[in-house]
């Protein structure tokens, strides 16, 4: 266990650094979508885009820019993570009633101020799940970082299919699965109050 | 004063408005009407520059309003929809102060401006400033929207069918606010209603629109007497019509729907409150499931009532109640030869549809013989 823990440490750790950059990524871009409808389609494509890489591929093409190491893993993870956020914040953006929408624009809020008081409050519930989706998603994938340098608990499930040691393997894939499982209901708890106070 | 000169506004080739040319008096209350796709609610919206014109100049005070900054001269109008469109994720007070706030008003003067305007429609500020807008009924939340739009004092107001999805009970009372507030805050209104009786009541000036003109532009009671095309006169439907042969006339022409209704549950001392605030001296009582039960005048209270106990209690059934399709004649008659002064109009399942009082009969008759009164 005492070898375990600073390998959970670290493999939160890369986790929430990616999904911080992530969020802040993909609310930008989403927002971008939602002000530029051309750019909506393009903006999406390319989130989906990224997803259908394997993730196999994707690490060794960002290992040739960003070297050996934990970068490459967070960026890699950013990729993934962008997706469900992107989409969560223009599907949310895009369902605020054309009414309050109408009143907003009516009372002379600029859209920025529509945008920080108006939308992007009514919208966050769904963007919160799509943020759930992305650190569940993260965990897991976090995992393959082991390849390209990175730290996190895929050292001791590589070490395990290494010397085929089966307990070894659980060793590090039953802390994922936990803190998977853990982040999803925590989370899932926190998107339902959310749901039910924008009501 | 607004004034509209030559404005015309298109999408493709379709011709919304068509070279509009109109004033609008500082204070004046006007009401746009007009059949759906006349252009009643894009003239509205070029006001605040929600809808820009193709071509043509909109002054407000003789400023040409495309000298100003969209966002500015919004907020210096005040803008009521019909969806209401309060923001959900706000309290009632933050609702409201969302002008003053954008106006950079202090928090302390947002909060006296949030509890004088709550006053004005006699919401209590500890009891409904801080709820959401889920909170509230129908009739409550689109007062807020009201308020909200009142609360930078604006002194121009645009309102678009503000009052379209509401009951007709609280449509009337809210009409009857909403002309109350605008001549005590003297403001200018520019109202859309494609109803002619909310025009008839509320309008200083009516704006009869189709197909992006405007047919007519009048007085109410101008607009009744002397109607410019079929079109209105079909629109004016049972206001005009002064010499058709008699209508026949039931009980439900002649009631009142505004009536004061309460549970037999509700305590007397509540009652005795309501009937002050609506100056009235006799309430109706309804059972459970909203059929009429009885009516309670305010003396009976008074003699008999102990505070804390239900007013089902003092029911008594000294007032009338006839079914709605009750010929007016008999109603007259039982009207005068009756004791109380008035009658419960009841529907087909009990429940209450209005009162006749000799004041509904006298102007309903009055109607029926001159065209519309108008109160």
């Amino acid at each position: 266990m005492s070898v375990l823990l600073p390998l959970i440490g670290e493999h939160l750790l890369i986790v929430l650094i990616a999904t911080a950059v992530a969020v802040i990524l993909g609310l930008v871009l989403g927002v971008t979508a939602y002000w530029l409808r051309p750019a909506a389609s393009i903006i999406i494509w390319f989130a989906e885009a990224l997803q259908t890489i394997p993730s196999l591929a994707l690490l060794a093409l960002l290992m040739i820019i960003f070297g050996l190491g934990n970068t490459t893993i967070i960026v890699g993870l950013v990729l993934y993570a962008l997706l469900p956020i992107v989409r969560n914040t223009h599907t949310g953006l895009s369902t605020v009633s054309p009414a309050i929408r109408d009143a907003a624009r009516g009372m002379g809020m600029s859209r920025l101020q529509r945008l920080l008081k108006v939308e992007l409050p009514l919208a966050f519930p769904l963007v919160f799940s799509g943020i759930k989706i992305s650190v569940v998603n993260s965990l897991s994938i976090a995992v393959m970082g082991v390849l390209i340098g990175a730290g996190g608990l895929g050292y001791p499930i590589y070490r395990g299919i290494q010397t085929q040691n089966f307990a070894g393997i659980m060793r590090g894939a039953i802390p994922v699965m936990l803190m998977a499982i853990l982040f999803d209901i925590v989370m899932s708890n926190i998107e339902k109050r959310l749901v039910k106070r924008a009501k | 004063m607004i004034t509209f000169k030559n404005v015309s506004k298109s999408y493709g080739s379709k011709k919304i408005l068509k070279d509009l040319t109109f004033s609008i008096r500082a204070g004046e209350f006007v009401v746009l009407i007009g059949p759906s796709g006349c252009g009643k609610t894009t003239t509205l919206k070029t006001i605040n520059r929600l809808i820009e014109p193709n071509s043509g100049e909109i002054s407000i005070d003789g400023m040409n309003i495309r000298s100003r900054n969209p966002v500015e001269l919004r907020r210096s109008i005040g803008y009521v929809i019909q969806q209401i469109g309060l923001f959900p994720n706000m309290t009632v007070e933050q609702n409201i102060a969302v002008v003053p706030k954008l106006l950079k008003t202090s928090k302390e003067q947002r909060k006296q401006i949030v509890q004088e305007m709550l006053e004005l429609v006699g919401m209590p500020y500890e009891e409904n400033a801080h709820k959401y807008p889920s909170e509230l009924s129908g009739g409550q939340q689109q007062r807020i929207g009201v308020l909200r739009a009142l609360a930078a004092s604006p002194p121009i107001v645009l309102m678009d069918e503000p009052f379209g999805a509401l009951d007709p009970i609280t449509r009337d009372s809210l009409q009857d606010e909403v002309k109350k507030l605008q001549k005590r805050l003297k403001k200018t209104i520019v109202f859309v209603t494609h109803d002619m009786e909310e025009a008839l009541r509320l309008a200083d000036t009516i704006v009869f629109m189709n197909e992006g003109e405007i047919v007519q532009m009048a007085s109410p009671e101008e607009m009744l007497r002397n109607p410019a095309s079929d079109l209105i006169r079909d629109f004016m439907g049972r206001h005009t019509n002064p010499h058709s042969e008699q209508p026949e006339l039931f009980a439900e022409d002649l009631m009142r729907t505004r009536v004061l209704k309460v549970p037999y549950t509700l305590h007397t001392l509540e009652c005795v409150d309501r009937m002050n605030r609506r100056e009235v001296n006799s309430v109706i009582v309804v059972n459970e499931d909203d059929t009429f039960m009885g009516t309670v005048m305010l003396d009976t209270v008074r003699e008999r009532g102990k505070a804390g106990r239900e007013i089902g209690e003092l029911v008594g059934n000294d007032v009338p109640a006839i079914d709605r399709r009750m010929p007016a004649q008999e109603a007259f008659d039982l009207l005068l030869s009756s004791t109380a002064n008035y009658l419960v109009v009841l529907n087909t399942d009990q429940t209450v549809a209005g009162i006749v009082t000799k004041t509904s009969m006298a102007k309903a008759m009055g109607e029926a013989l001159w065209g519309a009164v108008l109160s």
